[in-house]
């Protein structure tokens, strides 16, 4: 444990050691580290901003999505009310048409009971004067008597 | 393990003693009653009264050549990183070193708020290199000794932290920078700062003079002794532990608990002292560039 040269070669390895280190070590790596850092953060707010870029995006895509809902929203109640519209006009024709029908058929009916009481009325004229003739045993005389028989067939 | 006919207290003395190169004075008596001649000679030391005689011109060529090849390793390590370092994804070994760089620097950031390109690399090399050379305390005290003593040299110490001029030898950088910014930043203000403080008095300038200048030479004292005084110790307990293996065969199995116990715990202290060294030093360095 003699203090001797030994100190003086530390001394100058110390020196040596330092001076290495200061210019061959420390500069690259901390270079390194601080560009690594740099590029870390960098990468850090890039992730950020996208992340807020995909929350505007997603905001945006929900507006959309509400104006598109409410648009075909729209779209349905108007094809509703145009399909009422139909609906009740083509209830008002038909019911127009139902009463055309029913009024031609009951113009119809009317027309035959005319025909048929007319028939009718002729072939009970007709009997009646032969009725009558039957009765009478005679002949009754057709101008004599015809504005009798045309009155009682009238009256049928 | 040493010896059989080798006492306890030769063989820890063996293990303290470094292998020392230097220079016999003329006339020196050596250990196989060889005189040296006129002139004195260079020669490897045989035992630690030789190397005491040899004085300051000798060189602990272990300490030595331990703290410049971790120093190399040191500085290989970090150079390999350093070459291939990238802003990309890091690899195991690169992020082990980077994260020892980002400690060193937070810890420089913290601590020195001025503008030196100096402080942080000095601060990494003092921390990393102490921290390999403290790491040696932890290779089993016996395998490099006897390996060496196979190979024919005499002596061997492999940490070189637990040898004060290693210690002292950083201590010295770490003063000389501290003078060489004070004197840099301040200017003439060091000297003013050395003779005016505490008491701004021009009587008291003596007084003033020997309690900053005691004060200055404290620091690199401190920093020496205690990285030394840690490490020694702990050497000498691996050592004490290492001899009581060798007290007979009851005493192997607490001998291992003792060996692995004291392995674990001081590995904290290898790490602390490193860290203690560098954080005082960056406090030193700040200090010498602040203005009072």
């Amino acid at each position: 444990m003699n203090i001797n040269l030994t100190l003086i070669g530390q001394v100058i390895a110390f020196f040596g050691f330092v001076w290495f280190c200061m210019k061959f070590v420390w500069p690259p790596i901390i270079a390194a580290m601080q560009e690594r850092e740099k590029k870390i953060a960098d990468g850090l707010a890039a992730a950020d901003r996208a992340s807020h870029d995909l929350e505007l995006a997603q905001e945006k895509a929900l507006e959309r999505l509400k104006e598109a809902k409410h648009e075909a929203a729209g779209i349905v109640d108007s094809a509703n009310k145009r399909a009422h519209q139909i609906v009740d006009e083509a209830k008002v024709a038909a019911q127009a048409e139902a009463e055309r029908v029913k009024a031609s058929a009951r113009a119809e009916i009317e027309q035959e009971t005319n025909r048929a009481r007319e028939v009718l009325r002729s072939q009970v004229a007709a009997l009646s004067l032969a009725g009558a003739e039957k009765v009478l045993g005679a002949t009754i005389d057709q101008n004599a008597h015809a504005d009798l028989v045309n009155k009682l067939a009238a009256e049928l | 393990m040493a010896g059989e006919n080798q006492t306890v207290s030769d063989y820890i003395v063996h293990h303290l003693t470094n292998l020392t190169y230097g220079k016999l004075p003329a006339g020196y008596e050596r250990y196989d009653g060889s005189i040296v001649g006129d002139g004195g000679a260079w020669v490897m030391a045989h035992g630690g009264t030789e190397a005491a005689a040899m004085g300051f011109t000798a060189i602990h060529v272990d300490s030595m050549a331990w703290s410049i090849g971790l120093g190399i390793v040191f500085s290989w390590m970090f150079y390999r990183v350093a070459k291939k370092a990238s802003s990309g994804v890091p690899s195991g070994f690169v992020n082990a070193i980077e994260m020892i760089v980002q400690f060193v620097d937070n810890t420089v950031r913290d601590t020195f708020h001025g503008r030196n390109p100096l402080i942080a690399p000095l601060s990494l090399t003092i921390f990393v290199w102490i921290f390999l050379m403290n790491l040696m305390d932890l290779v089993p005290v016996d395998i490099v000794p006897e390996l060496m003593m196979l190979l024919g040299v005499e002596y061997h110490k492999i940490v070189p932290s637990t040898d004060p001029n290693i210690t002292f030898g950083m201590s010295i950088g770490v003063l000389i920078l501290i003078l060489f910014y004070s004197i840099k930043v301040k200017g003439f203000g060091f000297a003013r700062e050395l003779a005016l403080n505490p008491f701004n008095h021009p009587l008291f300038i003596p007084v003033n003079l020997f309690m900053e200048i005691v004060g200055l030479l404290a620091k690199p004292f401190s920093l020496a002794l205690r990285l030394f005084g840690n490490m020694y110790a702990g050497e000498m307990i691996f050592i004490l532990i290492a001899a009581l293996f060798s007290a007979g065969l009851a005493w192997m199995v607490p001998a291992g608990f003792l060996q692995i116990g004291w392995a674990i715990f001081h590995i904290l202290v290898i790490t602390l002292q490193a860290f203690i060294f560098m954080v005082l030093t960056i406090v030193y360095l700040s200090m010498a560039h602040e203005d009072h």
